[in-house]
């Protein structure tokens, strides 16, 4: 398959994501900077983690401006799969992409730490190769992750299984003392209406593989693989 | 000409800034501070004299990207 990873300037997990896509799941993977405008030939799309624009503003609200977003916007339309990693993930919530907004951890700390997240839509194109009652430990490292929606969304998203994963404790319960920032409803990430488009907080990309400590992120890649794969394979 | 814009979160949405300084100044002994909101102050330098005008392109730049309707509120003047 071939993956478009997204840089803007300020990204910093851009490389961690192509590795993982690449020497660790053998896929044809490359960067698109910014200020391209075409994703053709592209079969899913990271945006990565990082800081883009330094920012400023509010976390994502320039990058989403950038020339790639329009072709991202059309990609999206068409149901091609993005997934957004942390700033990636706020990058897409101002898009208008994904419902809702990520505001300042409700400690007010920057918190870089091993958490466990669980799936609650187990059918999406992200979470669908995840055993069932399967919690994955993930890194996080974020200031403003605390996912916030008013109430007529939240319920939709429910209605809608479209709250992808919860932070948990270890025994896959969402707890107060599980959630590190403070979300509604311990949201750790969440889909589109239609499901091909996602963001999570946490890291999954830091924890592809077992020398790293966790390789439960792959759970996250592999599902999205074999997803393209099965929609490859209804094409043809 | 110039624009100024304030920002601030909505009142539905958890404000920790907000607490923490009223919590602070409470500390502090200021008697009767009641809830804190922590906002953006921004001023924008506009050429030429069309009021009206500004006034549309502004509201269209905060509603747009300078605030996010989902979690704030904004206000400017012309000035």
């Amino acid at each position: 398959m071939n993956f478009a990873v997204l840089q803007f300037p300020a990204s910093n997990c851009d490389q961690d994501a192509l590795h993982v896509l690449t020497n660790v799941l053998g896929q044809s993977a490359r960067f698109v900077w910014h200020k391209e405008n075409s994703l053709a030939g592209i079969d899913a799309v990271i945006i990565p983690g990082g800081f883009s624009y330094g920012d400023y503003l509010r976390t994502g609200a320039i990058a989403r401006f950038s020339p790639i977003m329009e072709a991202l916007q059309t990609f999206a339309a068409n149901g091609g799969p993005v997934l957004g990693i942390c700033n990636g993930f706020q990058i897409l919530c101002e898009a208008g992409l994904l419902p809702g907004a990520l505001i300042r951890n409700r400690s007010l700390q920057f918190r870089c730490e091993q958490i466990f997240i669980k799936p609650v839509n187990t059918s999406s194109p992200f979470t669908h190769k995840i055993p069932a009652g399967k919690t994955l430990r993930l890194p996080i490292a974020h200031g403003e992750g605390c996912y916030f929606a008013d109430n007529d969304t939240l319920e939709k998203l429910k209605s809608n299984n479209q709250i992808l994963w919860q932070y948990t404790n270890a025994n896959g319960e969402p707890t107060g003392m599980s959630n590190p920032n403070g979300s509604l409803l311990n949201i750790a990430g969440v889909c589109n209406e239609a499901g091909n488009v996602a963001g999570l907080m946490p890291h999954p990309e830091r924890a592809s593989e077992a020398v790293l400590g966790s390789d439960d992120g792959r759970w996250i890649f592999d599902s999205l693989l074999s997803w393209l794969e099965k929609k490859t394979a209804k094409a043809a | 000409m110039k624009a100024r814009i304030i920002v601030t979160p909505k009142k539905a949405v958890l404000d920790p800034q907000g607490k923490s300084v009223q919590n602070a100044l409470t500390q502090m002994g200021y008697q009767g501070i009641g809830d804190v909101h922590v906002g953006k102050y921004l001023e924008i330098e506009l050429a030429g004299n069309d009021k009206e005008a500004w006034r549309k392109q502004i509201d269209n730049a905060c509603h747009k990207i300078l605030s996010n309707p989902v979690i704030e509120d904004y206000s400017f003047e012309i000035v």
